[in-house]
This record gives structure tokens, C-alpha cells and sequence, in this order.
């Protein structure tokens, strides 16, 4: 070779491949600390934390091992909080992907009023929960709210959610599917949108139904949609905190208090910071798991 | 097999009239082709026969039924879509036996017909296999095979060769076109490409603007374009179009003047000549270099096996014409050029075709 610089030898393409990647890491610099400041370090305080006897008030008190799980097997509300989150994930879940999809599908065309149907379904999603919860505390107002006088319609008079040990977790989640039944309805209809018109025509000229269609071509197109709502609505709805709070206050005697509310009274109330944190340990397990499984469901009946 | 037959078809999609009271009889068995530029509305009649559209007006009638009022199963035809549709979470079997067991079609009858259908089209060993794991030829074939084992008595095709590489799209013309031999099935073909609808078509319905410019066996259209647009868009190269800028007689004919003086002896009579502006049409291989007009080459298009020259006349319009392959000629060149003036077309000011 005449110019041994002019050609490329194979270190030196290397050295550039390195470079390169030392620039390209300023590109991803801004996200990584957004990420290492805001998730990954407070998510490893909080694990720290739940091994620790930490008081807000009496400071910290020393590494006690996994005592405070132990204290959470045995306190008196926190396994029924976790009974009604999981009742309360059981019960939203489903109706977030059942009545979404019944919405996307029923609104799914160009005409005028669909267009302000939809506006109108997700308008509430936009509404923070303190608005949220002042309307639903009118409509459960006994023999007063719109609740009692449509259930009185049909005989069923007395009718008090917010202050039945049976009813108060079921009326949250009401409160709950009203408010942001938006999200679902939306991410169902962008899916729709995506399967081609000529599918439908073909299953047209293939003599199906209606029904046929529905089962043999919008769902199966749709499926990865109906997995990625499920798994957001359980991670969402694990969280549950405000509703709850604002509308029943985690009663009546516990029955619709949920993990997140127990954690805010622990830490914040109670201001025992390290069982609180053992208590959120619980709660990211379960929503891991939970979200896990459900992905393994749906890639499951893929194959 | 039975013959299709549309009756007075309009169809208006708000203002916008896409067909204009089109009439057209199919004969059972045939190979026809609709032909048109993007918008003629040749796909929208197809949907119509097809049932995916409601015509505004008109009956469509196969073999002794009325099907327009029928929905899109009940009619009796399979469609391939230009995009094939084959239902992507189904594999290749599932696909085909779709439309059968929608009809309550007993499995091994499915069974039967599918290894039938496979076997002529060559995919046996695909038919475990998804849409998404083929290739485009590959889910042609499926798409054609789903449409088999339904028979049908009639196949509709709407322009489904697109989207096929060129080599692939002219091997699938011939396979169609045996497909339609050993069937002998009435098909229509929708297509803006001259080339599929002039080698598999037993008729061609050439279309523009909603409307039915031409219905004619391929060397019909070719030969004997009725107008001027039917002229422009069947044959390649494009015929020439010259302005015809006086008409004289010699022998009842007519002898088209150029505006570069050349004269053309046409074998149109001149009784027949409508008053107006007058085009004269010819094609490039009606074109030959002899004693005649004068031009110079200003574009040399080699293809091979021919070679087409543009050459422009002394007015300024361009023409193009044939030469064998090897032809020897260079840019700027001048040349002479004798028009066939037996091949002549001759266009009213109207667009129509003026014979004798």
C-alpha cells in the first residue's frame, strides 16, 4: 500500500467504533439521569429502607433485617389491603377491557356522533380525581344521590355504597371505569384503525358474520393491543390510592382500603418510613408479578 | 360459469359520479379485462359485482340471478385483492378453508378441495405456514387459491399483479392466463397496465372518466382504437398525435395536410369529416424512414431487440418510430420519414374515431 493512512486498517476503524460510541453516549446522558435520579435510585432507598428501622421522628435506628415484612404478615389491615387491591385490580381489569373494547368497536366509524361520543368518554378522563370523587359522592348519596333514586326505580330502596362493608370496594370501581375508561377505549381504536378494510371485505366475500368476523378477524388482529391495556390497566389499578381515600376513606372498617392508602398512612402518618417501605416492596412484587403473568398468558395463547 | 351482466350501473359517491350508466354483457367463460387510468373507476365497478359497494343505480345480474341486492357471499364470486387480504393470524389452510366452513362445508370436502387447489397452484408445502412467512408471489398464489376453492362462478381481480416485482408479474400473467384455460371460468381483470390487460384478456373494456370508452378483443382496441383516448392508452410506445392543419380529397379520400406540409393519403372517406380541428394518429411502427417528411433524432431509446427514435419534425411536434436494434444513428441526425397512410387514424375535434 502506498498511503498506509489513506487505508483503514482494522485498529483504526476500531478506535473510530469507539469514539463514535463515546458520542453517542451524550445523546442518551439527559435520559439516563432522568432515570438514574428519578426511578433507579429512589427504587434502591426504598429496598434499603425496608430493611431498616427508620422513624421519620426517631431518625434511623439500624439495619433489622426483615422485620418489618414480618410486622406486615402481622398487622391487623395490611393483609386485608392487599386482599382488597387484588379484589379491586380483579373487578376493574376485566370491565377496563371488556367495556373498552365495547366502545372502541362501537364508535370505530366516521360519523359525527361517534366522533363526540368518543370526545364525551374520554372528556372524564381529564378530570383530576378530587372533581372525580365530589361527583361520585353526589351520585352515592343515600336517598338523595342519582344512585339511590335510580335503584329506588326498581324497588331497591336504601341503597348506601359508601357505607356497606360489600359495596364501597364494587362503587370505587365504578368510580374508577368512569373516570379514565378513555385511555383503553383510545388504544382499542388506534388498533382497530390498524387492520385493513380489505380483511373485512375478503371475510365478506367468505360469507362470515358478524360474529364470525369479530371473532375470527378483529380479535385476533387486535391481541397484542388487548395484552398491553390489560398489563397497563393491572399496573395502574394496583395503585390505587385517591378514590379510595377521598370517597370512603378505606371503610367502612377497612373493606376498601387499599395497599397504596396503608403505605400513606405508615409512612406518612404514622411516620414509620421502613415499614412503609416494606409494605411498597410488597405491593412492586405484586404488581411485577401480576403484570408478568398476565404477558405470560397472552404470549401463551399466541403460539 | 355463468355470464355477468351490467345494466345501466351509475354510482355517485357524494357529487363525485365515478360510473355513468354502464352497460356491459360478459359472456360465461371469458377473460375480461377492465382498463383505465388511476380513477376511471374500473375498480369501483368491480367492488360493485363484488357487493363491497351499493351502485346508486343499475342492476347486476350473473348467470339468471340478480346479485346487486345480494350481500357479498351470496353472490357466488371470489375476489383477489390488490393487496391479497389474506388473513395474517390464519395460517395458509386456514386461510383457504375460511369462506368453507362459513357455509357449513363438511372438513374432508374442505380437505379435498384445498389439496386440489394447492396441488394446481403449487403450495402444498406452504399450507402450514402464515401470510407474514411468504412471499409476495407466494401469497398471490394463496390469494388465488382461496378464491378457488370456493368455486365461484365468476373471479374478480382487482389489480392484483402491483404489487409484484417485474419479472414475477409477467410469469404469474401466463400462469393466470393458463389458470383461466383450464377453468374456463368467467373472470374479470381490473388493471391501468396495457401490457396484462393486451396478453390475458379475451375482451377489453377500456375505461375513462366512469364511463366505457371501447369493449374489444385486444387487436380490436389495438388495431382499431374508437377514439382518440382509447388510441393514446393502448400500445406501447404511445401512438403519435399530429394536428391535422387542412384536409383535401383525392379520390373521395381524405388527404391529411400536416402543418409541416407534409400530406398523408388516409382511406377515410372525406364525405364523412366533421367540421373543426382535426388529429391525425399514428403508430411508431407505422412509421418508416423513406421519401417524406423531414426531421431531425432527438432522443434514441435503445430496448434492445428495437430501437424507438423521437424525432422531431421541421413544425416542431415529435414522433416516435421504430428501427431494428442495431440501427446506427446519432443525436441531432436528420432523417426522412414516410407515413403508412393505411394505418392512419383520423380523431374528430370530438375525440371520435372518424372511419369510412
Amino acid at each position: 500500500m502506498a498511503d498506509p493512512k489513506g487505508a483503514p486498517s482494522r485498529g483504526s476503524t476500531g478506535a473510530a467504533i469507539g469514539e463514535k460510541h463515546a458520542a453517542n453516549l451524550l445523546f442518551v446522558l439527559p435520559y439516563l439521569l432522568v432515570l438514574l435520579v428519578l426511578l433507579l435510585i429512589p427504587l434502591g432507598l426504598g429496598i434499603w429502607l425496608s430493611f431498616q428501622d427508620y422513624d421519620m421522628l426517631g431518625g434511623w435506628n439500624g439495619g433489622v433485617g426483615l422485620d418489618n415484612f414480618r410486622n406486615l404478615l402481622d398487622d391487623s389491615i395490611f393483609p386485608g389491603a392487599v386482599r382488597n387491591t387484588v379484589v379491586f385490580v380483579l373487578i376493574t381489569t376485566p370491565a377496563f377491557v371488556g367495556l373498552g373494547l365495547f366502545l372502541a368497536l362501537a364508535l370505530n366509524d366516521s360519523l359525527r356522533r361517534s366522533a363526540v361520543l368518543r370526545t364525551v368518554f374520554f372528556g372524564s378522563s381529564v378530570l383530576s380525581v378530587t372533581i372525580v370523587t365530589l361527583i361520585w359522592r353526589l351520585v352515592y348519596l343515600p336517598d338523595r344521590g342519582l344512585a339511590a333514586d335510580i335503584l329506588g326505580l326498581v324497588g331497591l330502596h336504601g341503597f348506601d355504597p359508601v357505607t356497606s362493608e360489600t359495596w364501597a370496594l364494587p362503587a370505587i370501581a365504578v368510580v374508577t371505569v368512569w373516570w379514565i375508561i378513555g385511555l383503553p377505549m383510545t388504544l382499542f381504536l388506534a388498533a382497530l384503525q390498524q387492520i385493513p378494510a380489505e380483511l373485512y371485505e375478503a371475510a365478506a366475500l367468505d360469507h362470515a358474520s358478524r360474529l364470525t368476523t369479530l371473532r375470527n378477524i378483529t380479535l385476533p388482529s387486535i391481541r397484542r393491543t388487548i395484552a398491553v391495556v390489560a398489563v397497563i390497566e393491572i399496573v395502574l389499578q394496583f395503585q390505587l390510592f385517591g378514590q379510595a381515600l377521598l370517597i370512603t376513606g378505606g371503610g367502612p372498617n377497612n373493606h376498601s382500603r387499599p395497599i397504596v392508602q396503608f403505605i400513606y398512612e405508615a409512612g406518612f402518618r404514622d411516620l414509620q418510613l421502613g415499614f412503609a417501605a416494606a409494605a411498597s416492596q410488597v405491593l412492586f412484587a405484586l404488581m411485577l408479578l401480576a403484570a408478568l403473568g398476565q404477558m405470560w398468558l397472552s404470549r401463551r395463547g399466541e403460539n | 360459469m355463468a355470464n355477468l351482466s351490467l345494466r345501466q350501473v351509475s354510482k355517485r359517491f357524494g357529487h363525485v359520479e365515478v360510473l355513468r350508466d354502464l352497460s356491459l354483457e360478459i359472456p360465461a367463460g371469458e377473460f375480461a379485462v377492465f382498463l383505465g387510468p388511476s380513477g376511471c373507476g374500473k375498480s369501483t365497478l368491480l367492488r360493485i359485482v363484488a357487493g363491497l359497494e351499493a351502485p346508486t343505480s343499475g342492476e347486476v345480474h350473473l348467470g339468471a340471478e340478480r346479485i346487486d341486492t345480494m350481500s357479498p357471499g351470496d353472490r357466488g364470486v371470489a375476489m383477489v385483492f390488490q393487496h391479497y387480504a389474506l388473513y395474517p393470524h390464519m395460517t395458509v389452510r386456514q386461510n383457504m378453508a375460511f369462506g368453507l366452513q362459513n357455509i357449513g362445508t363438511p372438513p374432508e370436502e374442505i380437505t379435498r378441495k384445498i389439496s386440489e387447489a394447492a396441488a394446481m397452484l403449487e403450495i402444498a408445502h406452504l399450507l402450514d405456514r402464515k401470510p407474514g412467512q411468504l412471499s409476495g408471489g407466494q401469497r398471490q398464489r394463496v390469494a388465488i387459491g382461496r378464491a378457488i376453492v370456493k368455486q365461484p362462478k365468476a373471479f374478480l381481480f382487482d389489480e392484483p399483479l402491483s404489487n409484484l416485482d417485474a419479472a414475477l408479474r409477467s410469469r404469474t400473467r401466463i400462469e393466470l392466463a393458463r389458470l383461466h384455460q383450464r377453468m374456463q371460468t368467467t373472470m374479470v381483470f381490473v388493471t391501468h397496465d396495457q401490457v396484462e390487460a393486451m396478453t390475458m384478456a379475451t375482451r377489453i373494456v377500456v375505461m375513462n372518466q366512469g364511463r366505457i370508452e371501447q369493449v374489444g378483443t385486444p387487436m380490436e382496441v389495438y388495431q382499431q382504437p374508437d377514439t382518440r383516448f382509447v388510441a393514446g392508452f393502448v400500445g406501447t410506445p404511445a401512438m403519435n398525435f399530429l394536428p391535422v392543419a387542412r384536409v383535401e380529397e383525392r379520390a373521395g379520400r381524405a388527404v391529411a395536410c400536416l402543418p409541416d406540409g407534409t400530406e398523408i393519403a388516409t382511406t377515410v372517406p372525406v364525405g364523412h369529416l366533421p367540421s373543426g380541428d382535426l388529429t391525425l394518429g399514428i403508430r411508431a411502427e407505422h412509421i418508416v424512414p423513406g421519401d417524406g417528411a423531414e426531421a431531425r433524432v432527438v432522443v434514441i431509446e435503445r430496448l434492445g431487440e428495437r430501437t424507438l427514435i423521437y424525432a422531431d419534425l421541421r413544425d416542431g411536434s415529435t414522433v416516435v418510430y421504430d428501427e431494428p436494434g442495431d440501427v446506427r444513428l446519432d443525436i441531432g441526425q436528420p432523417v426522412r420519414l414516410a407515413f403508412d397512410g393505411a394505418a392512419v387514424h383520423l380523431f374528430g375535434p370530438d375525440g371520435m374515431t372518424l372511419r369510412g
